[in-house]
């Protein structure tokens, strides 16, 4: 079968499971493309013959029970691997080799799948094009130079590209959702607590969650059934009752009540994404579900917001990084010396950055100016979600204020750059489960994405109107194979 | 508000980040842009909002304090820059 790399998640699975196709051909198939494709960057680290290893290890004697049989799979480079280098886009982790395994991805080896390599990120998870990765810039499997969005960008571009069947990415404002708006594909963070983030290198702690990205929404419902389980390993792990997302999964949405924010009409926004919006809108009434208007007042208030919040949470979390227990260490006249030159040969300029903005808001004098005032915002912002869900049971919003942009054009400009997650970012903040599902193409034939906002753990009504939506919009992505000489 | 090089130079030793002079103006140049935009929550009135620390409205669990990796040194200490035996090695800070 030549067209392995083309099938969806739901169908691999199916055929090996009928016995039709091994692992190790599926296997084959996804190394043999990724191997193809080096011009995107998409993997920091590849680990095919181990692969190849255990994919034939799997046909010797294979479980069909699992959910994920002897499916490749290569996953973001901010998930801890035991004994496979993880980086997180850093330097600073250039050799860093963890002693164990994350538990996200722990869930997706226990289900049977197979790790195929590392994939590229922004530097910590600190970006929204993958341009701050020290490991290089990810191309966008849709057009050459343009950005697959970040920070989840080489996962984004591997499952576009067809170089992996799923993946899995982290989202603190976006980092999951806006990627997968910018080239095609479908993404979804769950609500804050679903995943564990035991092994996840941390970025801001109480935004940070681990979701699934897929070609579309079941393959998506399916990977985050596997991936949200209860862990102890984390304390802010939620222990609650999780569904069965992917044969749970319905395009039924009648009677569903979905908010429609009036904030979210940005000025300047182009006028596909109001096009698409509007018919966005359309589909879910056609599906039975009611529109209601309604009002989120403190949208605009969420990027600064989480421009306090997460880089203060950074900035602690990023402490460790001395140059002492592992990563990189510059030398030094002394301890001071070597701290001061370790982060700041080993940081990149973003990561810098936001270490001394969060260090600024938390500092003595300007704590409760800064810091304690976004605490406050943050329970605004909140407090909006908890209002308008007395009157509805989802929202539908743009993902992304425009369509995908080319490498270099805002990378100097880091405000213009924060302002690609002015709709994701609020979910964040409140915790909340988003999806984006890919809607169409804009003039420049780039994708554009629609994102579905839900109550906390409502994952399942979420998947259930993306799933519908996406039946009735039937978009194709446009894979030219652009990088393949 | 505005962030100065004074300013920049404090921060960057509470961070622990050596900043030179051009590497300096340039983050005071986009520290102040940041803020400038930060600024805008000022214009909301927040005396009677409580801070949300977290959105997880669980208390914290508790678990018996008991220890459960065994014989891990080698494998914390071989991540290490430096190390000598069973030791993190750091430049001297006792003369």
């Amino acid at each position: 079968m030549s067209d392995i790399t083309k099938q969806s998640l739901s169908e691999l699975v199916k055929n090996i499971k009928d016995k039709k196709l091994s692992s190790e051909e599926v296997t084959k198939a996804f190394i043999s493309r990724s191997e193809k494709s080096k011009e995107l960057n998409t993997y920091i680290t590849e680990d095919y013959s181990s692969a190849l290893k255990k994919a034939k290890k799997f046909d010797e004697k294979p479980n069909l029970n699992l959910k994920l049989p002897g499916i490749p799979m290569a996953v973001k480079d901010l998930f801890c691997t035991k004994d496979i280098r993880t980086t997180a886009g850093s330097k600073i982790l250039e050799n860093f080799i963890p002693s164990y395994e994350s538990t996200v991805t722990q869930n997706i080896w226990n289900e049977g799948a197979i790790l195929l390599g590392k994939l590229n990120c922004d530097e910590f998870a600190m970006g929204s094009s993958n341009e701050t990765s020290f490991f290089g810039n990810v191309q966008n499997p849709i057009d050459q130079n343009l950005v697959p969005g970040g920070s989840s960008g080489g996962s984004a571009s591997a499952v576009a590209g067809q170089l992996t069947p799923i993946t899995i990415g982290t989202d603190t404002g976006g980092s999951i959702r806006q990627p997968a708006s910018f080239t095609g594909t479908v993404g979804l963070k769950p609500t804050y607590g679903s995943c564990s983030r035991y092994g996840i290198v941390a970025f801001a702690s109480s935004l940070d969650q681990a979701g699934p990205m897929a070609q579309n929404v079941k393959d998506c419902a399916l990977l985050h059934e596997v991936i949200s389980t209860y862990d102890p390993k984390d304390s802010t792990s939620i222990d609650f009752k999780r569904n069965e997302y992917s044969k749970e999964l319905t395009n039924n949405i009648k009677g569903k009540k979905i908010g429609i924010p009036k904030e979210y009409r940005v000025d300047g926004m182009p006028k596909e994404i109001e096009e698409f919006w509007h018919k966005g809108i359309q589909y879910a009434k056609d599906c039975g579900a009611e529109i209601v208007d309604i009002s989120l007042p403190h949208t605009s208030y969420a990027l600064p917001t989480y421009y306090i919040v997460a880089p203060a949470e950074a900035s602690s979390n990023l402490a460790r990084y001395d140059g002492v227990k592992y990563g990189f260490r510059a030398k030094g006249e002394n301890l001071i010396d070597m701290y001061e030159k370790t982060r700041s040969e080993g940081f990149g300029a973003e990561v810098q950055r936001r270490i001394m903005i969060g260090t600024y808001v938390l500092s003595s004098g300007y704590y409760d100016a800064y810091y304690l005032k976004a605490q406050k915002v943050r329970k605004l912002i909140k407090n909006d979600f908890d209002e308008v869900y007395k009157k509805v049971d989802a929202i539908l919003t743009p993902s992304t204020p425009s369509s995908a942009f080319k490498i270099g054009e805002k990378k100097d400009d880091p405000v213009s750059m924060y302002l690609n997650d002015i709709f994701t970012v609020p979910v964040n903040l409140a915790g909340l489960p988003g999806i984006s599902i890919p809607a169409g193409h804009d003039a420049k034939g780039y994708p554009l994405g629609l994102q579905i906002i839900g109550k906390a753990f409502d994952e399942q009504n979420i998947l259930n109107i993306a799933y519908a939506i996406e039946e009735k919009i039937n978009f194709k992505n446009k894979i030219t194979d652009w990088w393949i000489k | 508000m505005s962030i100065d090089l004074k300013t920049i130079k404090h921060i960057s030793k509470l961070s622990r980040i050596s900043v030179d002079e051009p590497k300096g103006q340039k983050l005071a140049e986009d520290l102040n842009s940041i803020f400038k935009f930060i600024e805008k929550l000022n214009q909301l009135k927040t005396d009677n909002v409580e801070p949300l620390t977290s959105v997880a409205e669980t208390t914290l669990k508790l678990r018996a304090d008991e220890v459960k990796s065994k014989d891990i040194r080698e494998q914390i200490i071989k991540n290490s820059p430096q190390d000598n035996e069973d030791y993190f090695v750091v430049p001297k800070v006792i003369e």
